[in-house]
Parts: C-alpha cells; sequence; structure tokens
C-alpha cells in the first residue's frame, strides 16, 4: 500500500500519523491484507441471507435517572450546562 | 483464621459466608492484601475501589438479614471497559483516562443487587483489541504464574486477578477470544456466552455483532454461578436474549457427541497443545462420549473474516471518540483539526492500525471486495455450524495453539492475531462457548479445552469439566 492512500485512509478515520508510523502501517496493512485476501477464494451464494429480527419497541418516555452532575463533568469544554463545541462553518 | 483466595471458590466461600465461618468483610481483606503485595509487580489493577471494605460491610449486613444469595459478599473484579456509577472507566486507552461512567452497566447492576463486592477495574488491551494485553496504555499485565510471560488478551487483567488471589471471579469481555484465550493462559474457566446472552448496555463497543460480556472463575460451577447472574435479557440492549435455563437443559436427554475439526490442527498447532487434546479426547471417550471427525471447510476462513468485519466495526465504534462530549480533547485550529489532534494523542498503535484497517475495509471500492463478502462468508460458517449440530453435541478444540507466550515474542500483527485461530468462530456465529483447564504443557504452562455449543444451550457448557479432569 502506497504511503498517499495511508495518508487517505488517515483522513477519512482523522487521525494525524507520523512519516514512520505511516511507513510501518503500509507494511502491517500489506501484511494483513495479505492474510485476509484469502477469502477471495470462498465459493459463496449471496442468498444466504439470515439477518437477525428486528426487535421493536414502543416510543415511550422512561424515567431511567442518570446524574447530570456526572454528564455535565465530563464535557471538556462547556458553558451554562452546554457543551461547547467548536465552529463547524 | 488465614483464607486461601487462591483455592478458595466461589462456591465454597459462598458456603463459609452463609454458615458465618467467614464474612465478606475477611475475604475482601485477603484480596486486598494479595493486591497490596503483588499488584505493583504484575499490573493486574488499574484501580482499586476504595469503597470494597464498604461493600463488604454491607454485603455482610445482607448474609445476617438471611438476603444473601450464592454471590453476596463475594469479591468481583471487572475489566476496564464495563462501566460503574462515579467510577472511572478508561478501557485502556488514554483518550479515556479520566471518564466517570455515569450510569451501571447491566450486569454491574445485577451483580450489586446480588449483593457481590466489585473490588476493582482490570487492566486490559486498549478496547479490547489485542491477546496479550501488551497493547494497554497502562503498561502489559503480567502472568501471575510466570511474569515473563503474558496473561492473553484482551481481558488478561480480569483473568489474571482470578489466579493472583485478588479476587474470587471477574468478568470480561470476548470479541474474537478476549476471555477464552487468557482463561486458557492463566489456568482457569473463561465463558463466551450467546451473543446477547448477556446485556452490554453498559459495555464499551468494540465490534457490536461480536461483543459478549462473560465470567472467569476457578471451575465451571463458579463461572456458572456469575452467568446465573448478570445473563437475560434487557431492554436497554436490543440484542440482548434468554437462553435456555439450566432446567430447560436438563431436561433435554444428554446427547453425548463431540465433533472434532481434525483439518484445524494439521498445522501450526505447539506438540504439547496436540498432546494434551488427544488426551482430553481419551478421558472423553472413557466417560462415554463418542468423538466424531467433522468438517468445517468455511470455518478455516474465520480470521480472515474476524479481521475485516471487526475493524470495519472498530472504526465506527471509535469515531464517537472526538473529544467533544467526554474524553481526552487537544484543542486544534478548526473542529477537524481539534478531532484529529485528540484522536492520535489518546489512541494507540494497534487502535490507530485497526481503526485506519477498518477504513480501508469500508471504503467505496474496497466495500463489496472486503465487508461485503466477509459477510457472505461469516453467513456459511453459521449454516456449516447448523448443519454440525445436528450431528453433535458439542465442538472441541484446544483454545489456543500455543501455551502463554513471552512479551514481545509476537511483534508481528498477523501471528498475533493467529492466537484467536480457534476461538473466532463462536464469535462469528454467536455461540457459546467455554475454555477448560484441561493440563499443562512440557514447560508446565496451562492449557484448555474449548468448548463450544449451539446458540441457547450455555448451560450445557458448565457441565463438561468433570467429564475431563
Amino acid at each position: 500500500m502506497e504511503i498517499k492512500d495511508i495518508e487517505n485512509l488517515a483522513e477519512l478515520a482523522k487521525i494525524d500519523l507520523s512519516q514512520s508510523e505511516k511507513e510501518s502501517l503500509s507494511k502491517d496493512l500489506e501484511s494483513i491484507l495479505g492474510y485476509i485476501k484469502q477469502i477471495e477464494e470462498v465459493k459463496t451464494t449471496k442468498n444466504e441471507v439470515t439477518q437477525g429480527d428486528n426487535v421493536w419497541r414502543e416510543d415511550e418516555t422512561t424515567t431511567d435517572l442518570f446524574n447530570r452532575e456526572f454528564i455535565l463533568n465530563q464535557f471538556p469544554d462547556s458553558q451554562d450546562g452546554f457543551v461547547k463545541v467548536k465552529k463547524i462553518l | 483464621m488465614t483464607i486461601d483466595i487462591k483455592n478458595l471458590t466461589i462456591k465454597k466461600a459462598g458456603e463459609m459466608l452463609r454458615s458465618g465461618e467467614v464474612t465478606s468483610v475477611e475475604i475482601v481483606k485477603e484480596c486486598l492484601k494479595n493486591i497490596e503485595e503483588k499488584n505493583k509487580e504484575l499490573n493486574i489493577f488499574l484501580e482499586v475501589f476504595d469503597d470494597a471494605l464498604d461493600q463488604a460491610k454491607k454485603a455482610d449486613e445482607m448474609m445476617k438479614n438471611g438476603k444473601g444469595g450464592e454471590l453476596c459478599g463475594i469479591p468481583i473484579a471487572l475489566k476496564d471497559n464495563i462501566l460503574i456509577t462515579g467510577k472511572k472507566n478508561s478501557s485502556g486507552s488514554k483518550i479515556l483516562e479520566n471518564y466517570v461512567a455515569s450510569y451501571d452497566a447491566n450486569v454491574v447492576k445485577k451483580l450489586k443487587e446480588a449483593g457481590a463486592v466489585l473490588i476493582g477495574r482490570t487492566n486490559m488491551d486498549e478496547f479490547a483489541m489485542g491477546s496479550s494485553t501488551e497493547n494497554s496504555a497502562y503498561g502489559p499485565v503480567k502472568n501471575p504464574l510466570d511474569p515473563t510471560r503474558v496473561p492473553g488478551g484482551s481481558s488478561g487483567g480480569s483473568s489474571a486477578s482470578v489466579v493472583a488471589g485478588m479476587a474470587l471471579g471477574s468478568l470480561g469481555s470476548d470479541t474474537g477470544g478476549s476471555i477464552r484465550q487468557p482463561a486458557s493462559f492463566c489456568g482457569i474457566v473463561g465463558m463466551k456466552p450467546t451473543y446477547g446472552g448477556v446485556s452490554r448496555y453498559g459495555l464499551t463497543a468494540m465490534s457490536s455483532s461480536l461483543d459478549v460480556i462473560g465470567p472467569f472463575a476457578k471451575t465451571t460451577e463458579d463461572a456458572e454461578i456469575i452467568f446465573e447472574c448478570i445473563s437475560g435479557k434487557d431492554k436497554m440492549d436490543a440484542t440482548s436474549r434468554d437462553v435456555l435455563s439450566k432446567a430447560e437443559i436438563l431436561k433435554i436427554s444428554p446427547r453425548k457427541v463431540i465433533g472434532v475439526p481434525r483439518d484445524f490442527l494439521k498445522e501450526g498447532v505447539d506438540k504439547d497443545v496436540l498432546k494434551n487434546f488427544e488426551e482430553v479426547l481419551e478421558k472423553l471417550k472413557a466417560n462415554g462420549f463418542e468423538i466424531k471427525d467433522i468438517e468445517l471447510p468455511y470455518t478455516k476462513y474465520s480470521l480472515a473474516v474476524y479481521y475485516i468485519i471487526m475493524p470495519a466495526e472498530v472504526s465506527t465504534n471509535l469515531s464517537r471518540l472526538d473529544g467533544v462530549r467526554y474524553g481526552l480533547r487537544k484543542e486544534g485550529e478548526s473542529m477537524f483539526d481539534t478531532y484529529k489532534k485528540s484522536r492520535s494523542a489518546g489512541f494507540g498503535a494497534e487502535t490507530r492500525r485497526r481503526v485506519i484497517l477498518g477504513t480501508y475495509v469500508l471504503s467505496h471500492g474496497y466495500y463489496d471486495a472486503y465487508y461485503n463478502k466477509a459477510w457472505e462468508v461469516r453467513r456459511a460458517i453459521a449454516k456449516e455450524y447448523e448443519e454440525v449440530f445436528k450431528d453433535v453435541d458439542f465442538v472441541l478444540t484446544p483454545t489456543t495453539p500455543t501455551p502463554a507466550f513471552k512479551f514481545g515474542e509476537k511483534s508481528d500483527p498477523v501471528q498475533m492475531y493467529l492466537s484467536d485461530i480457534f476461538t473466532v468462530s463462536a464469535n462469528l456465529v454467536g455461540l457459546p462457548s467455554i475454555s477448560i483447564p484441561s493440563g499443562f504443557s512440557s514447560d508446565n504452562l496451562p492449557l484448555g479445552a474449548l468448548f463450544t455449543a449451539p446458540i441457547g444451550k450455555d448451560f450445557s457448557l458448565f457441565e463438561m469439566e468433570k467429564y475431563i479432569k
């Protein structure tokens, strides 16, 4: 895998990588992909879909209590009990 | 009196507690003493809860009032990815180093109701990704049986805590073998329930179509006591379900057929492991079991399938960690820059590797070739097990291809991943599976036998220990 491919994936995954990590990741991914590529040889039929059943429930409000303080205390940045985020636009 | 925690079962401790022979405070103090003596060296606990003795006092009260069940007063250790209100929970990662949980996991709620003493949170591979605990942001756990070796992973701390006499039982999570492999490496019992058999509400998500919480203990009887307490449907986890009860399992006429996929044992398996495995088969035969060779041609692709589906789910699950609502934040110029800086500072090397790999297999152009294909093979594997279980009651393999390895021995990721070769298929299919101690290697390292049963037949697994003794 080329370094520029790793850079593209890192951008998508929102992770900064050092040059040496890009190089080692490129090698690791080659090796991992080399291993997982073996599934290409498996003959499967597409109709083997046995996905789980949908689980439905009524959209009801419940009174499960969360500790508000605990949640607020987790905000890395906040103002007046609201989480503060960076400008998006 | 002195209590030998290392040789005390939950069953026995419960009897002693109920008869008044010992108190929970005494048992917990003994565990704390072992932690005090050994934790610095072994790095098993990330935190020992300062209210452990208070919990023990409460349990003793409960016991006095005749309300104590089998887990009342029993010290249980929890993997650092299971939430307890008001306690830190880092999932072995720097990005959640100071995260404090705002609610109890369903398993924690159940353990608290049973009067169990939650003694502390145990070290683990970051976000449960690893087979040795070498990926923990807080340093690796050392195997109490031989500190030059790994305890297995990712629930290595939970497994080691039981062997080191720091708790009588513990909880871990198993995504590809993370309970069974460390149980085998430490010489104890580790059980992965049916997918959904235990609620995951309050478990930090790694790979949601695979993750499940399960028990570690010295005996299958003890593991069963914990499983009985924590299992069952929970409205907060839509994937949770009830499994067949013990009474229902006992009603099913005991068929005694064990399937062995011989193909899996052909290469890459240590000779001591193979020798021990044959001995296990002999014991089973002597106990009236029929051993049948089975073929699972799709299952040999399990690990490849796993290393597509798991990183794909990891990359999506961990995208919530961006330093906005909780966890580490490193300020950047823009919003994206802040995400990047926070995630780069907070994630360790293996986490980055899997997030990048997951992003790759899900990216446009590769999605069909990898992710969709992996799901097709996964379904074929499920179907194949369904067929096999028409003829056999259990599938049996060794738990791991080798006994516990040394630190740094598996520096190549693929080599490390291969230590889960026998365990992953149960996760892909959702089957209940247990590792039971089966003997020792020539170097005196513990080995395990891995029994896997059909979906919902979790309670049948606990019966197997007596047949391989």
